[in-house]
């Protein structure tokens, strides 16, 4: 059983007459990636300044393995302020410091590590996250998505084993967003690490948690899997939801999530009225991580992007692809047997083999492996259900590559 | 009894500003001496040190020489005008030199680097604390008072002494050409009673109130930047801009006060 690393016992924090959190509880556990959402100011970042020491609750107490945090003195503390790091909402980088500097700074003041090994370590972490040539650079002159990513380094430099992100996406574009989500759990499932997020990014959120806890007028309301979640009849969870559902807007030229789900809802309902079979085809970038390896995280999700935008124009009017994680997209074929289904696919890969996908130009001979699941629906049944269908090894019937 | 409560709220709020202050001043205090026992905790900031004493002192060598020679040269002009009524216009170098080194050194000075660094210093740390710059070294485990504070301390210790022996130097000088070279008095007159009348105590009692003006600058306004969040409006930029004006007006303020008091000792 997964140990529980972190503990919000009764936490209580006003400020003056204002009481933001009124008796949390709340479990983080070890190796997971959990996010808070919330409405905003709603105090989800002073929860989050709880687990590292940087608010102190009125009442109550945060434990770390079973030990109340207020009361770790000496090595103790040292250790545990060695396993966290934080990046913060705003990046607070130093301004008057490089970014290598920023970049370098818990190495060079917190450990002994020799110039050399420092500068070798930090280029690494910059490297993995494409920050090319802004050595010397203030965080004044970078953009807003390069400090978004130099926070990132610093937060990741020092190879913690808990890493707490305040609105690691806040102000970044669709793409760049992705990006990020995409690091935060490729990184997460390479060190392992446990992570904290705290996001409003819903439903990204989603496909990169492996728990998510709610927090609303300063008390957990809900702290589970996001398929628990998204099935919770909570009014307070469904509306804060749909709220975000509503308003999300991918404007990387791919249909969010919530767009397929609305369009596989009518076509559901069409089938139940009319008895018209409809097709789902699930695409899964097998070879994500090579791709992330070799074009990094950024060019990735603009491939994702450029592949959607052309796919979309060989599909009919009535057909939708959109966005289902962060590798795989969801084509709903309206009124399409699995026959028809597979011959609209291998049209799809041929006709996507001519079409020019500008992230890869640059790499000749380079590819991106494309499996695809075939599901025919002709009767009701639940979205997951289906999609999990799709991802089913029986259900694999295409495979294709496009360079 | 409605009498009794009256006067009770009447006593606290009376007293309730002084108590606000002196616990202030408390919290000033330990924060300035916990900056300073940290200047000797390893490893040794050497090159932060370094820094700081080219942005406070060495920065601050061209506006102490400017603010010297005018003071110097004003003190030879109205020494003169004074002296003469007594026919005493040969102690000129004597009154220079005497007020330079006791008073007028020591407290311009700390009055031109409150002017040039503590300002900078107190919207630094502000603007440090208000975009969570401090925040994020505590997150670090990163001492920030060894971090930010210390150097500074130090830097101010070391750089005072010296911008005020440059201050009184540049002053003699300047009431040297204000005195020979315009109102005629002997050169040799000048200097000779310059070295008759000014003792080692006198320019001892000059070196320890720089080094208090420097402890009293440093802590005032290093304490108004690093703590700005605890003002009452103490959010963003207007906390930053409040913060710079409370530091500098409170230091010199301070610089004067402490002023008279060690003068009161020392003499």
């Amino acid at each position: 059983m997964t140990e529980t690393l972190i503990q919000f016992d009764h936490v209580v924090k006003a400020f003056g007459a204002n009481i933001v959190l009124k008796g949390v509880n709340l479990g983080i556990l070890q190796g997971d990636l959990t996010t808070i959402i919330g409405k905003s100011g709603i105090g989800k970042s002073v929860l989050l300044k709880h687990m590292i020491g940087l608010m102190r609750p009125d009442s109550g107490q945060v434990l770390y393995r079973g030990k109340p945090l207020a009361r770790l003195r000496g090595v103790e503390k040292k250790d545990f302020k060695h396993k966290i790091s934080y990046m913060f909402q705003g990046s607070a980088l130093f301004d008057s410091m490089t970014v290598f500097e920023n970049i370098a700074l818990p190495l060079v003041e917190r450990t002994r590590m020799k110039p050399a090994e420092i500068r070798k370590k930090v280029h690494d972490k910059m490297e993995q996250l494409e920050l090319f040539n802004v050595d010397d650079h203030y965080p004044s002159q970078i953009s807003g998505g390069m400090k978004k990513r130099v926070a990132l380094a610093r937060a990741l430099v020092t190879d913690p084993e808990i890493i707490l992100f305040d609105e690691p996406t806040t102000g970044l574009d669709p793409i760049r967003k992705h990006a990020v989500h995409s690091m935060i759990a490729d990184y997460q499932q390479r060190f392992g690490f446990t992570g904290i997020m705290v996001s409003h990014e819903i439903p990204d959120v989603f496909h990169i948690s492996q728990r998510i806890a709610m927090l609303d007028e300063g008390l957990i309301i809900f702290e589970g899997d996001p398929e628990r979640l998204q099935e919770s009849d909570n009014p307070v969870i469904r509306d804060f939801i749909r709220g975000y559902e509503s308003r999300h807007e991918d404007q990387g030229g791919m249909a969010p999530q919530p767009m397929g789900e609305k369009r596989f809802k009518e076509e559901m309902a069409r089938l139940l009225r009319f008895q018209t079979p409809f097709s789902i085809v699930l695409l899964t970038i097998s070879n994500m991580e090579e791709i992330n390896a070799r074009l990094g995280h950024l060019a990735t999700q603009k491939v994702m992007r450029d592949f959607a935008g052309k796919m979309q124009k060989h599909l009919r009017i009535i057909d939708n692809c959109s966005r289902c994680g962060l590798n795989r997209l969801m084509i709903i074929l309206a009124n399409s047997r699995l026959d028809q289904a597979r011959i609209t696919c291998e049209r799809l890969s041929r006709e996507m083999n001519r079409a020019e996908i500008v992230e890869l130009t640059p790499y000749p001979g380079f590819c991106f492996q494309i499996t695809a699941g075939f599901v025919e629906i002709n009767k009701e049944c639940r979205l997951e259900e289906i999609l999990s269908r799709a991802d089913s090894w029986q259900n694999m019937q295409y495979e294709f590559r496009i360079c | 009894m409605a009498r009794s409560d009256e006067l009770t709220n009447w006593l606290a709020a009376v007293g309730r500003p002084p108590l606000a202050l002196i616990q202030e001043m408390g919290r000033m205090a330990i924060f300035f001496f916990n900056g300073l026992a940290n200047i000797f905790s390893f490893p040794l900031q050497f090159f932060k040190l370094v820094q700081q004493i080219y942005f406070i002192g060495a920065k601050s060598v061209f506006v102490v020489a400017l603010t010297g020679a005018f003071t110097g040269m004003v003190l030879g002009l109205q020494g003169y005008y004074t002296l003469v009524k007594f026919g005493s216009e040969g102690l000129l170098g004597a009154a220079v030199a005497l007020s330079l080194i006791r008073e007028l050194g020591p407290v311009l000075t700390a009055i031109m680097v409150i002017a040039r660094a503590g300002s900078a210093i107190a919207a630094e740390l502000g603007v440090m604390r208000v975009s969570e710059q401090i925040d994020a070294l505590m997150t670090m485990d990163i001492n920030p008072i060894r971090f930010l504070i210390s150097p500074k301390i130090g830097a101010a210790i070391l750089s005072f002494p010296l911008l005020t022996a440059l201050f009184d130097v540049v002053g003699i000088f300047g009431g040297y050409v204000t005195g020979s070279f315009l109102l005629g008095i002997s050169r040799g007159a000048y200097f000779s009673r310059i070295e008759e009348s000014v003792s080692m105590t006198d320019i001892n009692g000059g070196f320890i109130k720089s080094v208090v003006f420097a402890a009293v600058v440093m802590a005032v306004c290093c304490y108004r930047g690093y703590f700005v969040h605890t003002m009452a409006e103490g959010f963003g930029a207007k906390g930053v801009s409040l913060a710079t004006t409370w530091a500098v007006v409170v230091s010199c303020v301070l610089v004067l006060i402490f002023d008279y008091v060690l003068t009161s000792f020392l003499l």
